[in-house]
């Protein structure tokens, strides 16, 4: 009978080495399982995909108003506007076309490490410190007090780390330091769904693409990428090759995979089908951890932010580096592409944003 | 909270999962890359960040100057 089909009772006898060695076995089994199915490399299958073009980007517009770090930011669906948050607790509404501020709130805590704008377009969700995620309505009256109508929604025992609304403004999902992601009704604050699995600070997740079903993905300080079935808590598959801290996970346009930056200095590419890591993006030359990670609209490039102060343009399929951004003075702390994909935004500690196209 | 959990329920969480995902179906590699391939392929030609677009259906491109405020 094998062993493994039997559900794990804590027994007698049973101490913290029995338990390592049952694991370590268990391992060692997944990733034999893996291997026997790693029968050709992702690039190898892009071969005869045609190398792309001279890659030339700029910096379009700088965003200038954050007194410190910027650590998140996020795209409106409108495509135009922008929510950020850094470190000195101020979260700023911009509209990238102009450069102009549209709102701005000041936090009751420092280190704002995560801002969300919901999908109306009426509301962003922001946290950091305070170990809470709260809901602040836009008001179309730019004179309002914005902090007068903020709604307190998600509350953790650690940092927030990251927020995202799911696919209407009804549900925030959340990933705090405190090792748990959760789901929350934002009208009642009430906890929906909670995520255990993480044995340390969880530092990023991202929605499948809403056509690929009810999933998302984390990534954290133990180096695990976990993929989490929305509706019944379950940690659905996990994935540990990273050799430090992931900073950032972020599904593949399709649904069917994942990439993630991390400590390590390396982006990873995870097939969820084939189950195992399918790409790594690394050079000698970089040398400093990956902070934030970005797909273009098809998925065929990769935007990476590093701590060295630049960003990276990866080939997704061919494994190689098509272009190096330079143009923040600190740390890059956040990318995301926008939602039609014409440009992206960059956040840094240099206390700027700016839109590349 | 994983930081409230002991080492041995730590450890105890990270087995129960190992044993479920041991019995996970996958697919081969030689599949799932070149389904991945051929979406990317497919979607490449509406990538506004691969096929470029023209400066002035770009509002990020053009410099802004005709904007009144």
């Amino acid at each position: 009978r094998d062993a493994c089909a039997e559900p794990h009772q804590l027994s007698k006898g049973e101490t913290i080495h029995t338990l390592k060695t049952e694991s370590e076995t268990l391992k060692a089994k997944l990733e034999e399982e893996r291997a026997k199915l790693h029968d050709v490399e992702l690039h190898q299958v892009a071969e005869k995909i045609e190398a792309l073009g001279q890659f030339v980007m700029k910096t379009r517009r700088t965003l200038k108003g954050h007194g410190n770090k910027v650590l998140c930011m996020d795209w409106c669906r409108d495509k135009r506007r922008i929510v950020s948050s850094s470190q000195d607790g101020k979260v700023i509404v911009w509209d990238a076309y102009t450069t102009n501020k549209e709102h701005a709130v000041t936090m009751p805590c420092t280190w704002v490490m995560a801002c969300a704008y919901a999908p109306s377009g009426c509301a962003v969700a922001c946290g950091g410190l305070d170990n809470k995620c709260s809901v602040y309505p836009l008001s179309l009256d730019k004179n309002e007090n914005l902090a007068a109508k903020k709604k307190s929604v998600a509350m953790h025992t650690n940092y927030l780390s990251s927020c995202s609304f799911t696919n209407s403004d009804m549900q925030i999902l959340t990933s705090s330091g405190d090792g748990t992601c959760a789901l929350w009704d934002v009208e009642s604050g009430q906890l929906l769904q909670s995520f255990h699995g993480h044995s340390a600070d969880v530092l990023s997740l991202n929605l499948a693409p809403s056509e690929t079903g009810n999933t998302f993905v984390s990534g954290g300080c133990d180096k695990k990428a976990n993929v989490w079935d929305m509706r019944s808590g379950q940690n659905v598959q996990s994935f540990e090759t990273h050799e430090s801290d992931i900073n950032c996970v972020k599904y593949y346009p399709s649904g069917d995979a994942f990439a993630t930056g991390s400590d390590d200095a390396t982006c990873r590419l995870y097939d969820l089908r084939a189950d195992r890591e399918v790409a790594i993006y690394s050079k000698e030359s970089i040398i400093f951890g990956a902070s934030s990670v970005d797909f273009s609209l098809s998925g065929r490039l990769l935007f990476a932010g590093y701590n060295d102060y630049t960003i990276n343009v990866w080939d997704v399929l061919k494994g190689t580096r098509v272009a190096i951004l330079f143009g923040h003075e600190n740390r890059v702390s956040t990318v995301r592409v926008s939602p039609d994909g014409t440009a992206f935004c960059s956040g840094s500690w240099d206390s700027t944003l700016r839109i590349w196209a | 909270m994983a930081r409230d959990m002991s080492d041995k329920d730590i450890l105890k969480m990270e087995l129960e999962q190992l044993q479920k995902e041991v019995k996970n179906t996958r697919e081969p590699v030689s599949k799932t890359a070149k389904e991945i391939c051929e979406w990317v392929e497919a979607q490449s030609a509406e990538d506004p960040l691969i096929k470029g677009v023209p400066e002035d259906k770009n509002p990020f491109k053009e410099k802004g100057g005709c904007i009144i405020t």
